[in-house]
């Protein structure tokens, strides 16, 4: 076990040569080389849509390359299917699990082996190897009453039994408890001593640099490097992560206003156990100003959304809206104050997807718009509302009687956007505007952001999107594990700041025990 | 090859075409088993559809028509409101008896005053409430403690029917019935009989009940805000709550409408066609009717149409049985086809059907 990594690191197991995935409209994968060692901990890194899941997926033998060759300890290897990799010994945890809760763990277990032994035999084989890699399971128990992290041990058990030469990990702590990765690192670095390589694949910069010998950085689907994680700082890798390419803010910072929307101490627990809690988000916004708010997914930007709406109700006094307290208030009664808000899920959070535009423009127009008059719907108000924002916004849609789900996604979100700024905010709030979003809708968005903020509203835009939040932003800000940083005028932030902003959760932390 | 294809949005008119097409099938496969079994098909669907309605002896079923789907309707119309925003209350029979006990204490209670202006309200009042606090039951029990209210509701049925022989053997047992359980006949007591209003149509005060209720529910359905927030909880509960619908709140009315719909249906059977408080008074509409608030959509006119074509089914099934000499499994089976062939086209109005090969992606 106290061998050096350099000791347990031995030949070449698995090279890529080249490998180029392209689907219409994006190259996922762009000339990608590297080599996985055997017995070494290799994480994949990059943001969100930089080509981890497909470069994986092809490894994995889900997807065919398009061009470039894969050796597997020195002989070609392309699977034409997950079960020809297997056969290779190439095993896979993927981050969401298939698992059926009505079985019991070692029925699951038998479910996904090729050659499944007698049940008894199974079950002891399943204790004795998760107690040799301290996995406690029971292979007894129904899937069914597991936490998730005990799902995924039974994932993991699946693979070991069949003996992998190479684990791949999607995303694998994104479902556990602190206290449970701390166990899972612990099996992983006993496997890679025993010579097993694994491909880690993760956003997560501190869990990389504890627990990975090599790192792989993509961006765009291209690889940018390949670097030793301990000797790297986090700083350093999410500067890769966000590349070289980052345009410096191109827009002057005009005249704010009065501050219209104050968070102070803004802490509020996620309704999700696997969310993140927002901590102390303390920021104002003036009127007439774009604050933008970067940041890996899942360091509580859902959270801090759901804040503002009103769906999660804060302290009072945490959110206040020109001087008014308004952090009890519910979504509408935010929204009669101006506070307007537009998730980032389109399909059943910002709209309902089997019902028509007229039905989703009620959704939130019902107060601001007046469609309601003593509980009654005013349907041909409503209609016209809706007949507004498509022509206002340029849907492409036939009619407004057309339900929420038969628009593209770029239409859709024109639709959402445009019904949130019809409605004159004082304060708008979106996150991920343009994601999934062709580039002359997403245009179209940004352009509307702008204008409203120029008409004297205070918008707060939530991205992953930097080149979007660059574009637009008078401040910026991000998010990191639920603490939100000191927002800083975007023009003239360098692209080393920005990724101390984002990466650095241990520098800053430092920085906040030093206050 | 053929293959499924989800459409980009429902088709509006096979929403339309596939009830029709489910009868239609029903009455094909159908028509084969009565086959099997030795019988005519054609006679033995024209007594169960034809004859009630349009044949001899139908100035007798008619009545019976109105009589057997006023409840169903009536009961389905509350369950379909909690249905359409996704809180299951599957108890309606267990509301549906504590509404009568209570319907039927009340009238009790003032036997023999002579004052129906005031009884027979009181009466109505009395069972809606009864059937409203049975269900609140378990509204309360999902609002604070998140139980299941499927399960709670139902388990709740069976309360009610121990409660329900209790009060027939003990309470509100006639004194004057020579110690034989049940009450005293409500029908034979001027101030609480729920009566015909037109001799022969079987319509009484809870048909009317049924009607007002279907109308009810579509203008709450399709013009208020409620029906709109109910919808949308259903559809997408996400959406809901960020519309600034409150989850708890919603809870508690579609059990409580839905509770005091079946009440009142209990109520006006008590004191009409069944007469009286008896161990086996209830006989299923409380069940039946989740059956016909599925068959009709969920959707107030359809399940109108429902609860009549039920209706019919029952009573047509009634007299093949004692007319042609067929088994009860088999009109018990009948009905089942209608069900499964109903929700088997209902996919039609999400799917279409594709011919061909399928394309290589």
């Amino acid at each position: 076990m106290t061998r050096g990594p350099d000791a347990r690191i031995g030949g070449d197991l698995l090279t890529i040569e080249g490998l180029t995935k392209a689907y219409p409209g994006v190259v996922a994968n762009d000339d990608v080389s590297f080599t996985i060692r055997q017995g070494e901990v290799h994480a994949l890194l990059g943001e969100n849509g930089a080509g981890k899941s497909t470069l994986v997926k092809m490894i994995y033998g889900l997807v065919r390359p398009d061009a470039g060759r894969m050796t597997l300890r020195g002989t070609g290897y392309a699977p034409a299917t997950p079960h020809e990799a297997r056969g290779s010994g190439v095993a896979m945890v993927f981050q969401h699990f298939s698992l059926f809760e009505a079985l019991d763990v070692a029925e699951n277990v038998a479910l996904g082996m090729e050659n499944p032994p007698a049940m008894g035999q199974l079950a002891a084989r399943i204790r004795e190897v998760s107690e040799a890699y301290g996995l406690p399971l029971d292979p007894l128990r129904l899937v069914g009453d597991l936490s998730a992290g005990e799902r995924q041990r039974v994932e993991i058990v699946r693979c070991l039994l069949q003996d992998p030469k190479l684990l791949i990990m999607d995303e694998p702590t994104s479902v556990l408890t602190p206290q449970e990765v701390g166990i899972l690192f612990e099996t992983l670095r006993k496997l890679a001593s025993e010579g097993t390589a694994i491909l880690y694949i993760s956003h997560k910069l501190e869990e990389i640099r504890t627990l990975c010998d090599t790192a792989t950085i993509l961006r765009l689907g291209k690889k940018v490097a390949t670097c030793d994680p301990r000797e790297t700082s986090a700083r350093q890798m999410a500067e890769l992560m966000v590349g070289q390419t980052l345009q410096t803010p191109t827009r002057d910072a005009g005249t704010p206003g009065a501050v219209v929307l104050a968070l102070k101490d803004l802490s509020v627990r996620s309704s999700n156990p696997f969310g993140t809690t927002l901590k102390k988000v303390t920021v104002e916004v003036r009127a007439g100003e774009v604050l933008g708010i970067g940041g890996v997914a899942g360091n509580g930007q859902d959270e801090l959304l759901a804040a503002l709406s009103g769906e999660a109700r804060a302290p009072s006094g945490a959110v206040s809206l020109n001087g008014t307290a308004i952090g009890h208030l519910g979504p509408n009664a935010r929204r009669s104050l101006g506070v307007l808000t537009a998730p980032e899920e389109r399909l059943g959070h910002a709209a309902a997807p089997d019902m028509s535009l007229t039905e989703n423009a009620l959704l939130t127009g019902a107060i601001r718009e007046n469609l309601v008059s003593s509980g009654f719907l005013k349907w041909r108000a409503t209609e016209d509302f809706a007949k507004r924002i498509i022509t206002a916004f340029d849907v492409r849609t036939p009619g407004p009687g057309h339900a929420a789900r038969s628009l593209s996604g770029g239409n859709l979100q024109k639709f959402v956007i445009g019904r949130e700024i019809l409605q004159r905010p004082t304060v708008l709030v979106v996150n991920q505007p343009t994601w999934g979003v062709d580039a002359a809708a997403a245009a179209a968005i940004r352009q509307a952001i702008l204008d409203l903020a120029e008409g004297g509203a205070a918008v707060i835009v939530i991205s992953q999107d930097l080149d979007e939040l660059m574009e637009v932003s008078d401040r910026f800000a991000a998010l990191n594990e639920g603490r939100l940083s000191e927002p800083r005028p975007a023009k003239g932030l360098t692209v080393d700041e920005i990724g101390l902003m984002m990466g650095g959760a241990h520098d800053m932390e430092v920085a906040h025990v030093a206050e | 090859m053929i293959r499924l294809e989800r459409r980009r949005e429902p088709s509006r008119l096979w929403s339309y075409v596939t009830p029709v097409l489910a009868v239609i099938a029903t009455m094909i496969a159908g028509g084969l088993m009565f086959a099997a079994l030795g019988k005519d098909p054609f006679e033995v669907i024209r007594t169960i559809f034809w004859d009630p309605v349009l044949g001899e002896f139908a100035f007798y079923y008619r009545g019976q028509l109105l009589i057997k789907a006023g409840p169903l309707i009536l009961i389905a119309i509350g369950l379909s409101l909690g249905f359409r925003a996704g809180i299951w209350n599957i108890g309606a029979e267990g509301q549906y008896i504590i509404g009568a006990i209570c319907g039927a204490a009340v009238g009790l209670a003032f036997y023999p005053m002579d004052a129906r202006w005031l009884i027979f309200p009181l009466m109505i009042l009395a069972g809606a409430v009864g059937g409203f606090l049975w269900a609140m039951i378990p509204a309360i029990l999902k609002t604070r403690f998140n139980t299941n209210e499927i399960l709670v509701s139902l388990l709740l049925v069976y309360v009610a029917e121990q409660l329900l022989a209790s009060m027939a053997l003990g309470a509100l047992r006639n004194p004057e019935g020579s110690g034989f359980p049940g009450s005293r006949n409500l029908r034979r007591y001027e101030s609480s009989a729920n009566t015909e209003l037109f001799e022969g149509t079987g319509m009484h005060w809870g048909v009317v009940a049924a009607f007002i209720a279907v109308i009810f529910a579509y203008i709450l359905l399709n013009r208020h805000m409620l029906g709109y927030q109910i919808r949308l909880t259903g559809q997408a509960p996400r959406a809901a709550r960020f519309a600034g619908v409150r989850p708890n709140l919603l809870v508690v009315f579609c059990l409580g409408a839905s509770g005091a719909l079946a009440g009142l249906a209990g109520m006006f059977e008590v004191a009409g066609p069944a007469g009286q408080v008896s161990i086996d008074f209830n006989v299923g509409y409380g069940f039946t009717a989740i059956i016909v608030a599925f068959l009709g959509r969920l959707h107030p006119v359809g399940i109108l149409l429902a609860g009549l074509l039920m209706a019919l089914t029952y009573i047509g099934g009634e007299a093949a049985q004692s007319t042609l000499g067929l088994p009860a499994a088999a009109i018990q089976a009948f009905q089942g086809m209608l069900l499964f062939f109903l929700l088997a086209v209902d996919m039609l109005t999400n799917y279409r059907f594709r011919f061909g090969k399928r394309e290589v992606a």
